[in-house]
Formats: C-alpha cells, structure tokens, sequence
C-alpha cells in the first residue's frame, strides 16, 4: 500500500521488495480482519511482494469467495501479518531509488531535494 | 429501558460521550434508538448521577464494562430524598423485577456508597440492617457474588468543597448491570512501561481515546504521530490491529535497545504487535494513488509545538525561501538524515483531516486533541471542520486557567471526492507559500507561556492568583 512520494513520480507503485532478512512473527488469526483487508488490497502487487520476501504459496489470482477455505485464508494471513521484512530495501520502480528498511522499519522520508 | 448511570468524579466533560460511543459499537442505535440522558431532581449536569435510556441490559452490561468512567449502570429498584421514601419507593418496585434476583440459590452482596461525604463502616452497616424489609434468601457472598446491590447516598452539601452543587438529599438503590474495569488503569499506568517518551499519552486518556475511535477485532487503527505507541496499546488491547508512523526514526526504530522500543512496549503486555511500523511524514504521506478507504479509526495526539513541536520534511529549502535546496552527495545518501522544518499547527489539522478524510472507511473515526487558549472561563468551540466530516463529540480537559485541549470525535459521513482532494491540495501549495506565516500565526507555545497579565493587561481584569480559582473545580477534575 505504500507508495514513491518524490515530486514529480507519478507512477511510484508498487514499489519492489528488496529482501535481506525476513522474520516469521506469530499472530493469531483473524477471519473478520482478513476479509476486512481483501477488499483493500491489489492483490498483484501483494502477490509479487509476498514472492520476494521468499513465501510462493499464494495464487496468481484471488477473489472474494476463496476467503471461505480455512487454508486459504491461512496462506493469506501468514502472507500479510506474519512475514515481516526486517532488512531490505522498498525500491521506487520508476526512479529506482531505494527506501530502506531496518529493523523492520521502511524509511519513507524523502531527502531535501526531492521534496 | 432506564438505567442509574454513575461516573467516576473525573474528565467530567469525556463521561457521556465515552457512553454514547460504547452504546454505538455495542448497537445500541440500531433499531432506531435514541440515547437520552436525564439528571436527577436539583443535580447540577456536573453531578456523577444520571439516567441514561439503553435499548437492552445486554447492552448497558457491554457498555459499563468496556467504559473507564462508568463506576456502574444500575437497574434502579428505589430511590427517594429520605429512607423512608426509598423503603416505599422499593416495595413498589414490582415483584417479578425484584425475586429473580432474591432467589435462595444466588448469593449477593450491599456496597453501601457515598459521594460527597463519609460515613462511618458501623453506620454502612446499619444502613445495610434498615434494607432487611427486602426479601433477601441467597447467601452473602463479599469476594465473588451472584447479584451487587448497592445503596448510594449523596447530601445538600452546598457547593464548598469543589463538588457539583447539589440542592438536595437523595438515596438511590439498584442491582448492577455492570462496571468500569479500572484495574486496566495500573496494569497499563505509565510508570512501569519500559518505553516512554516525553509525551507518551496517559493510560486512561489512551483508553478514552481508544473507546471513543470504538477500537475492537477486526478493525484496523493509524496512529500517524505514534512516538513511543503510547496511544496504540489502548487500542491493541481492545483486540483492535495496529499500525504506526512517525517521522523521528529513532523512536520508531531504535527506542533505548533490543528490549526498550514500541515493540517491546507491545510485548509487555502480551498485545498483539503493530502491523507495521513506518517512518514517515504526515505532511507528505507515502501511500500509494487511489489508495482509501484503508482505515477503521484514526486516533493521535499530534504535536501542536507547546509540549512537542511538529517537523516536516524539508527543512532548509522551506526555511530560507530563496535558497535552492540541499543536494545529497550520492555516497551520503543511505544513511543521510534529512533536516526537517517546523510544522505549524494549522498546517498539520490540515494534512491530518485530508488524510483522515481518504484513508477512513465510511463511519470511521477520526479521534484527535485538539489545543485551544481559554478566555474568560470559556473556550473559541471553532473546531477544525471537514466536508466528509460530522463531530459527534468534543470533550476538554483543562491543562491550566489558560489553556485546554479538547478531544475532538469526528465520524466520516461522506466520501472523499475528486474536489475534496483538490481543494486539499490547493491549500496544501498555500501552506507551504507561506510557510513562515503559519508560524508565527499558530505559535501556541508563546501565548501559553507568555506572562499572564500581557494578556488581561488592557482589560483591567486580574484574575490571576489563587484567590481567583474558583471554589467549583468543574473540568479541573
């Protein structure tokens, strides 16, 4: 859902993960709030990050009906609430400039001179 | 259906709207219900007596146990100005409202309670005698009891003691329906959080603010001034995911070690960690175009620049107008900390409204303080207004004689349009023309700080000093 912010990007999404360490934390499963988040993610995009961060499990497509299989919806909680990216880079794909992320934190603040 | 509603003496402005938010997520409104409130005969709206109409006692139960401010929500069996008038008013009660609660297999239990005044645990327990025309059959039972009856007594004595005026004796008795939890209150208090910063929200104010964004599973809360997560763990702990930014990235990322950040201040309490932590500015928000509608509840404490001043991205360009800006050599980049520049108020209720605006659902709440300079014993209640906004409540909290800060309650009503985004971003070019401007215009810091009489001086009127405190303490408390 993030997104390039640099002036004058316009095509700042989505932006390529760029993955050195990926942790697994534990969290308890929510059904409400997993159908709740489907709705308000581009799953494409989802997909391609969840790749790079090294879990392939998840279908190309996806729609609101799959949400009813108990292992899809274990496939897509462990995708969105349990891989965290810990070290890497959030890379912006039209200019190429790399948001870090360290110790779980992406930095999205942008330099004086791109503000 | 009528219940006794009584509150805790305390943020006397933030109790019925904590009652009418709780009523809403329980679902209290719907089958077309209408929340009323009524005040006992002569109480002043101060007094922690009130009736409140709840639609079920299903929901007054939710209700008073999820609140902080509830000390209970009773079904009222009697009340009258004397004993004698309770001991009739009581017997009137009918009696199939009162046996199933009388029964021999139930045990339960009298708290004898005041307000205002203290009585002597000999005269409690006399008071507690003088009930036994109610048929009681069960066992007493003081630690873990079936049914709590509670008689509760406040006195006509005047208005000396910083207490609301009450021109009138009146006892009450009722079986509880249900309480606050204030044992949530220690459990969280601030002194044995391991990460704190200088601004960390207190415990129960979280909690209020939490109640009032009807944070619960299943719902997605933003904080966009997380600091040290002070405001979110009130929120995770209602069962609620989270998510933070900040743009002080040593807050966010490094706290005071591996053991001393906004995780661990997650983890001490066994709360469900943020969904994710960014560093970010709320002036230029990096979420992706198109993106809305993500958010259930927006709740902060933004930095108004009297406790904390605000920064945003682009410090010497914005500052000296004139200079081109700062280029990075490119071997500094990675780890380059960009400067940033003061935020001024105005500008930062403006991003947090366009942002709150977008990112809420339809019926999300936005739940944020808001400063504001006291004149004359009243506040300016020009609050922040928004197209796809209605305020449903604005409670104070008065900081000093001079100076408040107002929980202000917004629920998105509307969509957020193209015009909408386009008036926002109109303003958001203005702001950053006249960047020094804002500054000066919203320096709160000065006015509250500034000498007292500067401004009374033309008006004559010295109310400073002790003696002008009023004896009534109000929203003091």
């Amino acid at each position: 859902m993030l997104s390039s912010n640099i002036k004058g990007v316009t095509s700042g999404f989505p932006l390529r993960i760029e993955a050195e360490k990926v942790v697994e934390k534990q969290v308890e499963l929510n059904a409400a709030f997993l159908k709740n988040m489907f709705t308000k993610i581009e799953w494409k995009p989802f997909v391609d990050a969840s790749r790079a961060m090294g879990y392939a499990e998840l279908p190309d497509e996806a729609e609101s009906s799959m949400l009813e299989s108990d292992e899809f919806l274990q496939k897509f909680h462990h995708a969105l609430l349990e891989l965290h990216l810990e070290e890497g880079a959030l890379v912006c794909p039209e200019t190429g400039r790399r948001f870090l992320v360290n110790k779980g934190i992406p930095n999205m603040l942008l330099h004086e001179d791109e503000v | 259906m009528w219940y006794l509603c009584v509150f805790y003496h305390r943020l006397l402005d933030y109790r019925k709207p904590e009652v009418e938010s709780l009523a809403d997520l329980f679902g209290a409104f719907n089958d077309n219900h209408k929340l009323e409130w009524k005040l006992p005969q002569h109480h002043h709206p101060d007094s922690p007596f009130h009736f409140v109409n709840l639609p079920s006692e299903e929901i007054a139960r939710n209700v008073a146990n999820r609140s902080i401010l509830v000390k209970g929500l009773y079904e009222l069996w009697g009340e009258g100005n004397s004993y004698e008038e309770l001991e009739e008013a009581i017997k009137n009660y009918p009696d199939e409202q009162k046996l199933p609660y009388l029964t021999s297999e139930s045990s339960f239990k009298i708290t004898v309670d005041t307000f205002g005044k203290v009585i002597s645990f000999q005269e409690q327990n006399d008071r507690i005698r003088d009930l036994s025309y109610i048929p009681f059959k069960g066992r007493v039972n003081l630690r873990n009891p079936d049914h709590k009856f509670w008689l509760m007594e406040t006195d006509d004595y005047g208005s000396n003691n910083g207490l609301p005026p009450v021109a009138q004796k009146r006892v009450f008795f009722g079986r509880e329906v249900g309480a606050a939890d204030r044992k949530l209150l220690p459990t969280y208090q601030l002194k044995s959080r391991s990460y704190l910063g200088p601004t960390a929200m207190d415990a129960e104010v979280a909690f209020l603010m939490a109640n009032q964004a009807q944070a619960m599973p299943g719902k997605l809360v933003y904080d966009p001034f997380v600091g040290t997560g002070s405001i979110l763990v009130a929120a995770a702990h209602f069962g609620a995911m989270t998510m933070g930014a900040d743009i002080d990235i040593r807050v966010v990322r490094d706290g005071r070690g591996p053991d001393c950040n906004v995780w661990s201040n997650f983890k001490q309490y066994g709360l469900q960690m943020p969904l994710s932590l960014l560093r970010a500015d709320n002036n230029l928000p990096p979420w992706r175009s198109g993106l809305k509608e993500m958010f259930d509840a927006i709740i902060c404490d933004p930095p108004y620049g009297v406790r904390a001043g605000g920064r945003k991205s682009g410090g010497r360009k914005l500052l000296k107008g004139v200079k081109g800006p700062y280029t990075v050599p490119d071997d500094k980049r990675t780890d380059h900390i960009p400067s940033t520049a003061a935020y001024s108020l105005a500008e930062c209720v403006h991003d947090l409204l366009d942002l709150a605006a977008r990112m809420l659902v339809i019926g999300g709440r936005l739940v944020y303080f808001y400063p504001v300079l006291r004149d004359n014993d009243s506040i300016d209640t020009n609050f922040p207004e928004h197209p796809c906004f209605e305020l449903v409540a604005a409670c104070e909290q008065m900081l000093s004689l001079r100076y408040s800060r107002v929980l202000l309650t917004m629920v998105k009503t509307r969509p957020y349009t193209d015009d909408i985004a386009e008036a926002a971003k109109i303003r958001h070019l203005e702001f950053k023309e006249n960047h020094l401007k804002w500054m000066e215009d919203g320096n709160l810091h000065s006015a509250v700080f500034s000498p007292a009489d500067l401004q009374l001086g033309d008006t004559g009127d010295i109310k400073v000093g002790k003696e002008s405190k009023p004896k009534y303490r109000g929203k003091y408390v």
